[in-house]
């Protein structure tokens, strides 16, 4: 029997999007369940502790968790833009899922002459691409601010889309240094060239930079202005409940892990290990491991930012500095003859 | 296949594009636009120009429209109140465009196009790379509009500026 | 076979749908929103020409297109708010004093 090309080609794509997807939901249920014990271990408390506290049996506390979540009642307050409020959820879901059709997990790997790509699509233009999805994701936070119908959610989104739009001309910024270095926009390639030297070695300005601008960028503490608790309840999410509301949680930690990835990507070799050891996607699982612990760290220890010092920082520090970054690089690689 | 895809986008994008028009309510004006904006950096895929449907995408549907959602928030959200004085015109109105749009396909139907071909065949830009051919065109041929689009931006946010700063 | 008709038969329908939003609606924001639907028709047909031509001036252009609405877009929402500030509507058929 011979296959269709264009078959073949759908069916690896659909797999390989389905075990994504499904991975980054077990990531999610997990990375709420680390983040309460972590946060824990630093307020010195327990932590959750009803399902089981060690053991196997703490592993079912996500279930718990979902099952919880499920059967709360499914509210939409009146006056509330139903279409755009049912949607606003689901696109930050969708959104949130979307980088990772050109993030490569690990080297190809031959079996029986069938080679196998760990990513779904290799495009020229796959940094871009990134930059564009990223700068999709203010969407769905700013409707479901609006549509609620509510102050808060609505300065919320507001927030949140001032905050992000500042952040993203920093973020590209950023990754503009590491483009310059590696000649390419496909992430495959640039993780390629970083065989024996990871990008941070030649750009630390621009990996801070990124670093920043990435946690500005999944509005977590120090920069979670927009669903601040203390000052507008919960901000965007305020009149969210149930599984919409676990779908927006949902979103921000996927979201977490995306630029964990990207930045162990550009920065950090992606699967390469240090001095090219075993290339593997270990490499890549373990560097986003620890960035995901530093999110979580940072929750649990850092305080907010005002919102005109969050401008200032943005629009003042920031951005000038990226600017600069790629200036030095230029002026560098000139030199260099590269 | 290409038709097929095509064919969907377009029509998404026309769909979408009538709703702008058409929906009272200017949130759900901007959020038709947005699919618009995404169905042609679709068929801006299919075209062989990736670079110019990926800054499609981060200009207009990432930058510019949510520039008008944070307004049109911003303006207190009333739904439109109608035509008002010009009722009577809205047909006339539609009427013109469908014959405008009749006219443009007619005389583009009617257009004689060159046969001579540029350089940059498929082959050739998958090879050299779409970003790579457009940059070098930028930075080469097209290097004084490039330079004066900057200066516009600077005298945009300068004007920006002064108009919207309290008095 | 996609041809170079299709796209430019795309591109006139969505520049007429443009128009036709340009003067029925009397919301500064929307008739906007509808000049920038324009924009990309026109843009739509550039890049279908750059195929059609095997030349990336069409590209160039487009990218140049997206610069200058973007400009266009900063001050014209400028303006929208000024006149909001001024006369606490932004009906275009109430803004046709020039001088208040």
């Amino acid at each position: 029997m011979t296959l269709d090309p264009f078959m073949v080609m759908l069916l690896d794509v659909l797999v390989k999007a389905i075990v994504i997807v499904v991975a980054l939901l077990g990531a999610y249920a997990y990375m709420t369940l680390a983040e309460r014990y972590v946060m824990a271990r630093v307020q010195v408390r327990i932590g959750p502790n009803r399902v089981g506290r060690v053991g196997p049996i703490a592993v079912l506390q996500p279930v718990a968790d979902a099952v919880k979540t499920i059967f709360k009642e499914d509210f939409c307050p009146a006056n509330a833009d139903k279409i755009v409020y049912t949607l606003a959820p689901g696109l930050a879901v969708a959104i949130a899922l979307l980088a990772w059709a050109v993030i490569p997990l690990s080297p190809p790997l031959t079996i029986a002459g069938y080679t196998i790509h760990f990513y779904i699509a290799d495009v020229g233009i796959a940094a871009l691409y990134l930059l564009a999805v990223g700068s999709l994701g203010v969407y769905a936070i700013v409707l479901g601010g609006w549509s609620s119908n509510n102050k808060y959610s609505l300065l919320g989104g507001l927030r949140s889309a001032a905050q992000m739009i500042s952040y993203e001309v920093s973020l590209g910024l950023a990754l503009v240094g590491v483009l310059m270095i590696s000649g390419s926009l496909s992430l495959v390639d640039i993780v390629e060239k970083q065989s024996p030297i990871w990008n941070v070695v030649w750009q630390p300005v621009g990996f801070v930079l990124y670093c920043i601008c990435a946690v500005a960028e999944t509005n977590r503490v120090p920069f979670d202005l927009p669903e601040a608790e203390t000052e507008l309840v919960a901000g965007y999410s305020t009149e969210y409940g149930s599984l919409k509301f676990a779908l927006f949680y949902m979103a921000e930690y996927i979201n977490i892990v995306t630029v964990s990835a990207i930045a162990a990507t550009m920065f950090l070799g992606g699967y390469q290990g240090p001095f090219g050891l075993l290339p593997g996607a270990h490499w890549l699982l373990l560097k986003i491991a620890v960035f995901i612990f530093i999110f979580m760290w940072m929750r649990a220890t850092l305080p907010r930012f005002r919102y005109d010092q969050l401008m200032r920082f943005g629009w003042k520090v920031l951005l000038p500095l990226g600017l600069a970054n790629v200036f030095a690089t230029a002026v560098v690689m000139v030199l260099l003859g590269r | 296949m290409e038709l097929a895809i095509f064919y969907l986008f377009a029509s998404i994008a026309i769909v979408a594009a009538l709703g702008m028009v058409v929906l009272r309510n200017a949130v759900h004006s901007a959020l038709s636009l947005a699919v618009v904006f995404v169905a042609l950096a679709a068929l801006y895929v299919l075209l062989n120009a990736p670079f110019i449907a990926a800054a499609q995408v981060m200009i207009y549907a990432g930058a510019i429209l949510i520039l008008f959602v944070f307004v049109i928030m911003l303006l207190s959200p009333r739904v439109d109140q109608g035509a008002g004085a010009l009722k009577w015109q809205r047909p006339l109105a539609a009427l013109c465009g469908l014959v405008f749009a009749v006219e443009l396909a007619i005389v583009a139907a009617s257009a004689l196009l060159p046969t001579e071909r540029g350089p940059f065949t498929p082959e050739r830009l998958a090879e050299i790379g779409d970003v790579q051919a457009v940059g070098a065109l930028l930075f080469t041929d097209f290097l004084l509009p490039f330079e004066i689009t900057s200066l516009l931006l600077l005298v945009a946010m300068v004007g920006v500026i002064v108009l919207a700063k309290k008095r | 076979m996609l041809t170079v008709n299709h796209l430019i038969f795309l591109s006139a329908i969505l520049f007429s749908i443009g128009a036709v939003g340009v003067l029925v609606r009397r919301n500064p924001l929307i008739m906007f929103m509808s000049i920038e639907l324009m924009l990309n028709a026109v843009n739509l047909a550039f890049v279908a020409f750059a195929r059609y031509l095997q030349n990336l001036d069409g590209q160039v252009f487009v990218f140049l297109i997206l610069t200058v609405a973007a400009a266009e877009v900063a001050v014209g929402l400028a303006i929208i708010v000024a006149l909001f500030r001024q006369r606490e509507t932004i009906d275009v058929d109430e803004a046709s004093i020039l001088k208040g």
